[in-house]
């Protein structure tokens, strides 16, 4: 079964090739058919080799296939090769299985849009894309895949392309992803020049023998590459591009912006975990800024009135805990919620899309409202959704995995009690916010008609994903609740297991209490706060100080304006005072200089024969000259 | 066979015609002036075929002076037609008047 594992990348690719070739001259349900169909097939592919890698036991628990050496310069010899081991396989069967989801979805949710060949085409290229990722075996076709996905991120947020804003969110991403993505590409060649591969597993080795822990080369290649992570994964100060990727179609965003791409740097540092543990400071600033991200990014999402926005800071702030998770060394449980949070996340954002379309395509929550009893099925399953996203104990999977990421941060011997306590408070943040949007989105009077209700292919993805933002918990569970760790004991074949310090452990159940009594704090003060006609959040937002704060939480930290302020605005002078390139000086010196020559020689073509009879005397004179006296 | 010209006074009387034409040729503005002109610098490389030849005792110098003048015969031709027809055009013979392309 295993040797299916190239097909899995190459069907999407396949699937993108012919809507991009013969998109035009197939008909709508041909389109669905080949674009859907071929995530399909790779998410049956994954299956099949899942069930194979299962099946058996490998030798070190990792299976290589090797296709063709791509290139091999002096000593550099990249190949085209996939590597699959516990970490690449659970990304694989996240980004074919909720891709397939979305696309199914899709096909119904775009069916008027008029360029439906060309979403399905960008959806098959970034599918590929992120399995060329997921599966490289050596950096270089990561970061083609990297790219890959950076590029359809920016086609599909820009989808709408008539509209100018569109088009500025989707350079805005773009653009800003880039500044990660340099660092990263600093990174691989810092690595290469000092190590000599970039295949993975060889440059862990390589790095774990050659490194000390602490060296200057170890901390440099980790900050480069946390630099990457921090770009794609929308993380401080890299956050700003995420809220307005939400320009594109909602089912780009559930796919895209919540469930794969922007989980790639959480990929890449859990890839390259040998690197950031030879680097403490490192992956001590992974685990802060992740705290900080978590804590900022759900302040922000508490305002926003723009049900997506609600959940694109939700997204940032979920994956500030994978990062969190990842910084004190929870490899596995940073993982997990990347699995948890790819289900409900993309149930949440399919959910919006429903709510959205349903609406006249109305963003913004406060004019919806009593939802409930208009599309029960999506309340319904937006409900498990949020409770999945607010942690609701017991019976959610993102209660699971965000309890194990907390119970590292307070455990782990890289964690601490400050860590814990942004972690607890993100946590009530999330409860808040995300029962923000279902008080003020489901409940409540109707404000508005529902115009189109979702069919069944809509809605069956959705189901699957409140089933799976349940089920997919219990496959994890702490030791206070009878220990299962299916999870983590597969994850732990291909990272390093999570070391508890010593009298750590012993507090799980009272930790557990804790998150438990604080996600529920949340749900709590979001109904004392947003349900109902006389919301008390409104008379505190009314009062000064909370106007302010609104405003400043609103505008996402002014981390737009700061940036603009600071960074663009001088750009955008600078390149203004510059149009006239003074590199372009010597060119444009150059043609003076070829004009004024051509003038002279023109002076030359005067039409006179016996000028032109003297030209030819003195040429003749001077190559006979030649001839005689050198 | 008396005594034959020394070659030295046979170029030199050569190379003299030669810049005398060519000189004709830079300078006169009327075209027939011109075209005898060429005439007198072809004579002049015909003389140094010649005087070449009866050094060397041989007679290419006098079949290639033959040559010339077949040559020049023909060049006069064709000059004196287009000569005739620039005459018709512009009705002057100033060299520097045909000095415009039209077509």
């Amino acid at each position: 079964m295993l040797e299916f594992l190239w097909l899995i990348p190459t069907l999407p690719f396949a699937g993108f090739l012919v809507l991009a070739l013969a998109g035009g001259r197939l008909s709508r349900g041909g389109i669905a058919a080949v674009g859907v169909g071929s995530v399909g097939l790779s998410s049956i592919a994954a299956f099949a080799v899942a069930a194979g890698f299962l099946g058996q036991t490998l030798p070190g628990h990792f299976y290589v296939q090797r296709l063709w050496p791509w290139m091999s310069v002096g000593g550099f010899t990249p190949e085209i090769s996939l590597y699959l081991d516990a970490l690449s396989l659970v990304m694989m069967m996240v980004v074919t299985f909720v891709g397939f989801l979305i696309h199914l979805y899709s096909s119904e949710f775009m069916i008027e849009e008029e360029g439906y060949g060309r979403f399905f085409a960008y959806m098959n290229l970034f599918v590929g894309s992120m399995l060329t990722l997921v599966l490289a075996d050596n950096l270089l076709l990561l970061y083609l895949g990297w790219e890959g996905v950076g590029l359809c991120s920016y086609l599909l947020i820009g989808f709408w392309y008539k509209e100018p804003a569109n088009g500025l969110a989707a350079r805005k991403a773009f653009v800003v992803t880039r500044v990660g993505d340099t660092a990263m590409i600093v990174g691989l060649f810092l690595l290469f020049t000092n190590l000599g591969t970039l295949q993975i597993q060889e440059l862990m080795r390589l790095a774990a023998e050659r490194w000390a822990v602490g060296s200057g080369l170890a901390i440099a290649a980790a900050a480069l590459l946390l630099g990457g992570a921090l770009g794609k994964s929308a993380q401080l100060p890299l956050q700003t591009w995420l809220p307005d990727a939400m320009a594109g179609p909602s089912p780009v965003s559930a796919l895209i912006h919540a469930a794969t791409m922007v989980t790639a740097g959480v990929y890449l540092i859990a890839r390259t975990h040998v690197i950031f543990s030879l680097a403490p400071v490192v992956q001590e600033a992974v685990a802060v800024i992740g705290a900080l991200t978590l804590l900022l990014a759900g302040f922000s999402a508490l305002t926003q009135t723009d049900i997506k926005r609600v959940l694109a800071y939700s997204t940032i702030s979920q994956i500030g805990y994978m990062f969190l998770a990842l910084g004190v060394g929870a490899w596995s449980a940073a993982i997990f919620h990347f699995m948890t949070h790819a289900f409900f996340k993309a149930l949440l954002f399919l959910g919006a899309g429903i709510v959205i379309n349903a609406l006249h395509d109305e963003h913004n929550m406060f004019k919806m409202g009593g939802l409930r009893t208009q599309v029960p099925v999506t309340f319904w399953t937006f409900l498990i959704g949020a409770s999945s996203l607010s942690a609701l104990p017991f019976v959610t999977a993102g209660f699971y995995s965000k309890d194990l990421i907390l119970f590292e941060t307070w455990a782990s011997p890289a964690g601490s009690r400050w860590l814990w306590a942004a972690g607890l408070l993100g946590a009530f943040l999330t409860s808040l916010y995300t029962f923000r949007i279902v008080f003020v989105t489901f409940f409540g009077d109707a404000k508005m008609q529902v115009s189109r209700k979702p069919g069944g292919i809509m809605t069956a993805p959705v189901v699957i994903l409140a089933v799976l933002s349940v089920l997919a918990g219990f496959i994890e569970l702490p030791s206070s609740l009878g220990e299962v760790r299916i999870f983590t004991n597969f994850l732990g074949n291909a990272l390093p297991a999570e070391t508890v310090s010593p009298g750590g452990s012993g507090d799980g159940m009272a930790l557990m209490i804790v998150a438990s009594a604080v996600s529920l704090a949340g749900i709590f003060a979001a109904y004392f706060l947003f349900f109902g006609k006389n919301r008390v959040a409104d008379l505190l937002a009314g009062l000064a100080p909370g106007r302010m704060l609104h405003r400043f939480w609103f505008s996402g930290w002014g981390f737009d304006r700061l940036y603009d302020l600071f960074l663009v605005r001088p750009f955008v002078w600078f390149a203004r005072s510059n149009k006239d390139d003074f590199t372009d000086l010597v060119y444009i010196g150059m043609i003076w200089l070829t004009g004024r020559f051509n003038n002279l020689l023109s002076l030359s073509q005067n039409g006179k024969i016996r000028f032109y009879a003297a030209g030819i005397a003195f040429g003749a004179v001077v190559v006979i000259a030649i001839a005689v006296f050198l | 066979m008396t005594a034959s010209v020394n070659l030295d006074h046979g170029l030199i009387l050569a190379a003299a015609l030669f810049v005398l034409g060519l000189f004709g040729v830079l300078a006169r503005r009327n075209i027939i002036f011109i075209l005898l002109s060429i005439e007198v610098m072809l004579n002049a490389a015909g003389l140094a075929f010649v005087v070449a030849g009866a050094k060397w005792g041989e007679t290419d110098g006098q079949v290639m002076f033959i040559f010339i003048l077949a040559m020049a015969a023909a060049e006069v031709s064709v000059g004196l037609a287009l000569m005739l027809r620039m005459y018709h055009m512009l009705k002057t013979l100033d060299a520097d008047a045909a000095g415009s392309m039209k077509g």
